[in-house]
Order: structure tokens, then sequence, then C-alpha cells
């Protein structure tokens, strides 16, 4: 339970954020509030080098109004983007995954930057992000770049951050007054990661549903969108909802182990998407 | 190694560490305030919270120099002049313990919440707690403590 030894670097800036990780190289890695890195290293899963400390970066904690979004700093603690008044009021969703991540004492620490760059499939803010169409803003030594959340995780563990990158800001669309969301997850103990967890953010239209977008969690090896159950509801009438949410798990593979089984993760999502679609048309 | 300053219970300590040695170590055997448990050691249980610029964390899942510059209170940081904080105190009163294991972490990680939400209803109690596990009392006093601590933690307390 005890990490391999690792040498500290503390970053001062972005800046000399990317500075470090050039001169360390791959052996080395960011942390954040190390709320998933930490377990990781105690278990020796990960063994990184060098750790380059990113949490004295004040500067890189603040939620904006942006007009149309809302930009939130990447090494914004979880438990602020729960409680933030902006958050709450024009991205309920976020404010409200937050909320769920670990407990308290884990909100205190961890950052929405560092969970979305951990890139856990199992993670709650990935699938979130996708069903939210969100950005990221990640900073380099050829400056900066915004990727689409739902071009950002590549693989299991794995996302479009180059080496070198860090990310610095995560936008958020302000849902207006028609939609509604909901963040369902099923999970065997409080705390756990999601066996399954479903995302819905859905326009409404004059009680039909103009448009929904499904992020799935630990469905796959990244977090999906449930395309085909987006596309059924397209226009759909309320009364469609459980019809279409039976195509949740079409197209996924998702994996079998000790929470769950494939195809029990696969009755999971349908179930959990219905549910989902319908609270997020009642809020 | 690396010279990291903290101050613990009102006292500033500096110290050579390794980065890996872990906050809670430190705390422990470090500093000897063995006040603050281990417990999981995989950042479920609880036992090892304690205020970090008086937010609750988890002194196993943070590196001793994670905290240099900031400011750590532990269980053994609240008595003042003898005399027990009001969340001591009310654990003390509604007997909100069987084995005592779990009461350090459970004392920090209820302070922190009566500051984020100084009148909380029952609901509210078990859902900031659920990052702290007690194998013994059903929580149901622990509950009762905090909501008794909600009512005096402005006052005078108890003496210890």
């Amino acid at each position: 339970m005890i990490p391999v030894a690792f040498d500290y670097e503390v970053a001062d800036s972005v800046d000399h954020a990317i500075e470090l990780l050039g001169q360390h190289g791959e052996e080395s890695k960011l942390i954040a509030g190390g709320h998933s890195l930490i377990p990781l290293m105690r278990l020796r899963l990960a063994a990184p080098t060098v750790l380059i400390d990113l949490d004295r970066l004040e500067d890189l904690r603040y939620v904006r109004d942006e007009g149309d979004y809302l930009s939130i700093g990447a090494l914004t603690r979880h438990r602020d983007v729960h409680n933030n008044p902006l958050v709450q009021e024009h991205c309920g969703i976020l404010g409200y995954t937050a909320g769920l991540l670990g407990d308290p004492s884990v909100q205190h620490r961890g950052t929405l930057g560092g969970t979305l760059a951990h890139g856990d499939p199992a993670g709650d803010m990935p699938s979130v992000m996708c069903a939210l169409e969100g950005t990221l803003v990640a900073q380099g030594p050829d400056g900066e770049r915004t990727i689409p959340a739902l071009e950002f995780f590549k693989d299991y563990f794995f996302t479009d951050l180059a080496e070198q990158e860090v990310i610095t800001e995560v936008r958020v669309p302000k849902l207006g007054s028609n939609t509604g969301w909901s963040y369902k997850k099923f999970s065997r103990r409080s705390q756990d990661w999601a066996v399954v967890g479903v995302a819905a953010v859905v326009e409404k239209d004059n009680g039909s549903i103009s448009s929904a977008r499904i992020g799935l969690t630990s469905m796959g090896n990244t977090p999906l969108r449930a395309s085909a159950v987006e596309e059924a509801l397209s226009g759909a009438g309320t009364d469609q909802v459980a019809e279409a949410a039976n195509s949740a798990d079409e197209g996924t593979s998702p994996g079998t182990d000790d929470a769950a089984s494939s195809e029990f993760r696969r009755h999971l999502a349908r179930v959990w998407t219905r549910r989902a679609v319908e609270e997020a048309l009642g809020r | 190694m690396r010279r990291i300053q903290v101050k613990v219970n009102g006292v500033t300590y500096e110290h050579e560490v390794e980065p890996r040695l872990l906050l809670v170590h430190y705390l422990r055997e470090g500093l000897n305030l063995t006040g603050t448990m281990v417990g999981c050691n995989t950042s479920n249980c609880g036992a090892c919270t304690v205020l970090m610029d008086g937010e609750s964390v988890k002194s196993c899942t943070l590196f001793a120099v994670q905290a240099d510059g900031h400011e750590i209170t532990t269980v053994q940081g609240l008595a003042e002049n003898g005399r027990w904080h009001p969340m001591q105190a009310a654990f003390h009163e509604t007997h909100a313990l069987q084995c005592g294991y779990c009461t350090p972490g459970m004392i920090m990680a209820s302070i922190s919440m009566l500051k984020e939400n100084p009148e909380p209803n029952e609901d509210e109690i078990r859902e900031a707690l659920e990052g702290n596990y007690c194998r013994c009392t059903g929580y149901e006093n622990i509950v009762k403590a905090v909501q008794l601590a909600s009512q005096h933690m402005d006052q005078p307390t108890a003496a210890s």
C-alpha cells in the first residue's frame, strides 16, 4: 500500500508544468487532487517516476458565465462545482454529478480536469461531458487547442491529450428551460464506481421530445453515446421512451468483471436509460 | 527528500520527507499524532479524515508534500484550554461510539459538514457522512451527535 518512490515537482504555472513534462518525459505524471492517481499508485498499478503537482495553480479554479456556455477552470474541485450557483442554475447535471463522486472529503480534493484526464470509462464525469457535448481546453508547447468531449476519450484510461499537454479549462453549454437532464448510476455500494451509468440531456417541445443526448458510463472502453436511442427519441412522444430505451445497448460490448456480466450491463443500460429519460422529462 | 512546512493543530513543523510519504503516516509516525487512524487505506472508510485548510480530507490519499504550506487540524487539535470542541462533547453526550475507531474521522467529517450546512436534517447528515464507515453503532447515535452539535457549535463546551 506504499507507492513506488518518485520525485516530486511543483508547477508554478501552466507553462512551467508543460516545461516539466518535457523535461521528465513519459514516465512523469501530472497530479491535481490525486484522488484517482494516488489510489492507483498505492496499489502499484501506476508507478510514475516523477509527479508534477498542479494543485498550487489557484488561477485554474473558477466558474465563469460566457454567454451561452460556462467555462470552468480545470482545477476546480468537485465540491466547488457541486455548490456553484452558476453551475446549479445553468448546468444542473454537472453540479449534481460532481456531488455523486466519492464522498464530500473526496470532493474536497478531486478536480474536474483531473477526473476527465484520468479517462476512466467507469467515471461519471466523462459520460456526462459526452451527453452535454462539452469541450476541453488543453495547453501544450505549441499553444492552446479545444477538444470536443466526444473526441477526447480514446480508449481505456487513454485520452487525446498529448504527452506535454495540460487541461486548463472545461466548457459546458448552458441548458435552456426546455432542457431536462438526469444522471442515473447503478452501483453495488454507496461511493462505488458505476456498474452502469446513464446521462440524459433531453430537449422538450410541447409535450414531445425534440432531441435527446444519452451518455453511457462503463459500457465499453470509453464513455459512449446511445445513438440508437437518440435517433428513436428525436421528435418522439413521451410515450415512446420505454420502447426507445430498449436499444440503449445497441452497438456496445461492455466487459464482464466482478461487479457484473456483460449481459447484465446491457440490461442495466436499457433500464436506466428509460429511467434517466423519464426523469429528464419531468425536470 | 523534500522539505515541507506544515501547520498542524496550530504548531508549525518543518521536516524533510520522502515524496511518497502519505499525510496520515506523517501525522502518526512523524508527529506522533496517533489520534488520526488508518482504516481501509483505500480512501473509502474515512478513519483518517482530517481538516486541510478547514475542509475534510482523507489523509491516506494525500502525500505529505501536497500539504506543504497548508494548515492541518486533527482530532487532537480540537480541544481548547482543556475544553472539548462542541462536536466532541456531542459525541460524548449521545454516546456516538462503541469501539471508537471511526470516531476521530467521524468528528472531523462532521465539523466540515456543519461548516457547509450548519443546520442539516437527518438525511443530509447521513449523506454527508457516507464516506465514513462505522462498523459498530448502526450510525444512530452518530447522527444524533451531529444534530446535537449543530445546536451548540457556538456555545462553550464541556470539560474534557
